[in-house]
């Protein structure tokens, strides 16, 4: 029962072509984006000093982040000293094999698990089924997602693109292959549906020896994990259990137990738009007699450390997966997110992914061009990633080539192919802006031949017009009518 | 090389831009943000941390020093419960007056099926975010481990005013210890996952009672 897999996935461009046609999905998302984005910008409104603790979530991230071997070292010694163990995972496969390995040990074939982007992006239940280890995903919209054998479309809400009708048919049809049944009648009152969730996964909470959880915060310096929820489940799977298991990104490490002040009000309310999210988790080790007695915490390299390397890109690791770009994205509201390949989707995850996987696919060397620069995801961002400028830097390295690390190692990326129009473009476009003479030429005789211009252009240019109008060269070139009026005012 | 070398290995060339001599706390954060948002009295902060926890459907009561105990065996009654978890140190007068309800101890070996047959639990806190609505549990006295307050449906939470209220996040970790196990709760379990609606009542407490007691 393992579901799909982003693996093998067309490029964006192809992806969205056809998920911009589904008015189902469109319309899903419409609703949902706008939604949160409204409710966002309240929440946001409600404090002040929103723009301070902005550039202070950043300034804690970026120093975070230069010294980034001295706070996980911290961290582990932190976390060790509780009573938990300490893993280190260079990329997906060696994390996969770890959690695989120490659910084994507990002799569980069932795992439950707490929503947690991390496992999302290595893959990580597959790799337990592939060893007979059941992972019953929590989340509501996890669960959505699991029990219709889809993939997540959004960082916070993974079963966006699905309706509350779509979600009734789901849990009818599906809930028994994975225990309790969906309730008789059931209808699309999302209360109803919630419900049902709680009927299905109390047994399995009840039960459950073993948990998989990621983290949104580590405190190194307390050693301190922090799990941010709204239902309950991530409560359920980090206390009930005797073994908790946390597979965590190297870049989720905070300093200081004070930072958490800031990221507490930053992610609550860019995330569900809410002054505070339901529930927050925050232990250290393990605690005689309360929670699991066995914890164990896997950082997770894969791709970071490569990101790390690039001084522009580096900024993504800032992110604290709060959704905010992704709602108010006009190119993630169009085209939905499985159109962007990973579990990742929308801007972050077009600035993340061509980072953390290379550029190497078509998919991810297209990703960088998934977005129109408007700008709005940077505007919402809660640590001020400048996503903008990630997005240029990685399509002139996506174009150009150039040095890039990859797993751990210095390697020189080949420009892409598909991109040698633009490659002459710019080079043409380049000698001509060094040839003032050449340029005034050729303005003229654009101007001159304006009649002749086809609406739809010729050769590369083609797809570019299929869905744009050509704009119109005007009668006379800037620079003419600025000595002509110039020269008219001075007489 | 181990995985530790590896991905430590990896950093410290991945930072090759940054300078031998730089130490962390080079790095500049400023911390001109507020530690509060707006002066208030604390009868005021008192009755913002009753307006925000209504505002995420917790059930807000109020009551002065002696009226506890009728309080609470009224929310018991009203809510029919059979049973009521009582977690040690709970001051024994929130109690006095509760007279149906089979009061249940928590035992180190109860199992979760055991909990879940529990009809409510009376807990007190730690610490109460007034900003924010939030109330923290730290396994302290009257508090229990954290599971009791989890898998009951009905739980009714005991708030010592202003003793235990503060006005801000940032005040609410000052107060905190990192090194016990601890849970913030906003209202009762909720999400959004359909259409990014918020419903009430999923895994946790469908039903969060909040009793600000004023000292």
């Amino acid at each position: 029962m393992s579901g799909r897999t982003y693996l093998g996935l067309p490029a964006f461009p192809e992806a969205a072509a056809q998920s911009t046609r589904n008015a189902t999905l469109r319309g899903n998302l419409r609703r949902a984006t706008h939604t949160i984005r409204d409710k966002r910008a309240r929440a946001v409104a409600e404090l002040d000093d929103w723009q301070r603790l902005r550039a202070a979530g950043a300034a804690i991230k970026t120093r975070t982040l230069r010294h980034l071997d001295h706070y996980l070292g911290q961290a582990e010694a932190a976390v060790t000293a509780a009573g938990g163990q300490v893993h280190w995972a260079a990329d997906g496969a060696e994390a996969n094999r770890i959690v695989t390995e120490l659910v084994r040990a507990t002799g569980e074939t069932e795992v439950v698990k707490v929503k947690s982007m991390a496992t999302q992006e290595i893959g990580l239940n597959d790799a337990l089924a592939g060893a007979g280890i059941t992972a019953c995903e929590t989340d509501l919209a996890e669960l959505i997602v699991q029990l219709g054998d889809d993939l997540p479309s959004h960082i916070l809400v993974p079963a966006i693109h699905r309706n509350r009708s779509e979600i009734r048919d789901i849990f009818r049809e599906r809930m028994a292959d994975w225990g309790r049944p969906a309730p008789d009648g059931l209808t699309d009152r999302p209360a109803e549906l919630a419900e049902a969730a709680r009927l299905h996964l109390r047994e399995k909470f009840l039960r459950a020896k073993v948990a998989v959880s990621g983290a949104n915060f580590v405190v190194a310096e307390s050693g301190t994990l922090v799990v941010v929820e709204s239902e309950g489940n991530g409560r359920m799977c980090l206390t009930l259990p005797e073994t908790l298991i946390s597979v965590v990104g190297i870049e989720k490490v905070v300093p200081t137990w004070q930072d958490l002040e800031v990221f507490l009000q930053l992610l609550p309310r860019s995330s569900t738009a809410e002054r505070m999210n339901p529930y927050t988790s925050m232990w250290t080790g393990t605690t005689d007699g309360d929670g699991p007695r066995n914890f164990h915490l896997v950082l997770l390299d894969n791709g970071r450390t490569d990101t790390l390397a690039d001084t522009v890109g580096r900024q993504a690791l800032r992110c604290i997966r709060c959704s905010a770009c992704l709602n108010v994205c006009p190119v993630y509201e169009r085209a939905g997110g499985h159109a962007y390949g990973s579990a990742y989707p929308g801007p972050i995850g077009a600035i993340l992914m061509p980072q953390l996987r290379g550029t190497d696919s078509e998919l991810d060397a297209s990703l960088p061009f998934a977005s129109s620069l408007c700008g709005a995801c940077y505007e919402v961002c809660p640590v001020a990633i400048d996503i903008p400028e990630v997005l240029v830097h990685l399509r002139e390295r996506v174009v150009e080539g150039g040095e890039v690390v990859r797993g751990g190692t210095k390697v020189t990326i080949r420009p892409a192919k598909g991109h040698a129009a633009e490659r002459a473009a710019m080079r043409a476009a380049r000698w001509t802006l060094d040839h003032p003479g050449a340029l005034r030429t050729a303005q003229r005789l654009a101007s001159r031949t304006r009649r002749l211009h086809p609406r739809r252009l010729p050769g590369p240019g083609r797809a570019w017009s299929d869905t744009r109008a050509v704009p119109e060269v005007p009668a006379e070139p800037f620079r003419d009518w600025w000595r002509r009026t110039r020269e008219e005012s001075t007489k | 090389m181990s995985g530790r070398d590896t991905v430590l290995g990896r950093i410290r060339r991945a930072l090759a831009d940054v300078p031998r001599t730089e130490r962390p706390e080079d790095v500049q954060v400023t911390r001109d943000y507020l530690r509060v948002h707006g002066a208030r009295t604390p009868e005021r902060t008192a009755d913002l941390l009753a307006t925000n926890l209504a505002d995420y459907r917790a059930l807000v009561h109020r009551c002065s020093a002696g009226e506890p105990a009728e309080l609470i065996a009224r929310l018991l009654a009203q809510r029919g419960s059979a049973s009521v978890l009582v977690p040690d140190g709970l001051p024994p007068e929130w109690m006095a007056a509760v007279r149906g309800p089979v009061r249940i101890t928590d035992r180190a070996a109860s199992t979760p099926q055991e909990l879940d047959a529990v009809d409510s639990v009376v807990t007190g806190c730690a610490v109460a975010i007034a900003e924010t609505g939030t109330i923290v549990l730290d396994g302290g006295p009257a508090q229990g481990r954290r599971r009791i307050t989890l898998v009951p449906d009905h739980h009714i939470c005991v708030v010592r005013v202003p003793e235990q209220v503060v006005d801000s996040v940032p005040q609410g970790l000052e107060r905190l210890d990192p090194s016990r196990p601890l849970t913030w709760i906003s209202g009762p379990s909720a999400t959004s996952d359909i259409e990014l609606d918020r419903v009430e009542g999923v895994h946790g407490p469908r039903t969060l009672e909040v009793v600000l007691v004023t000292e």
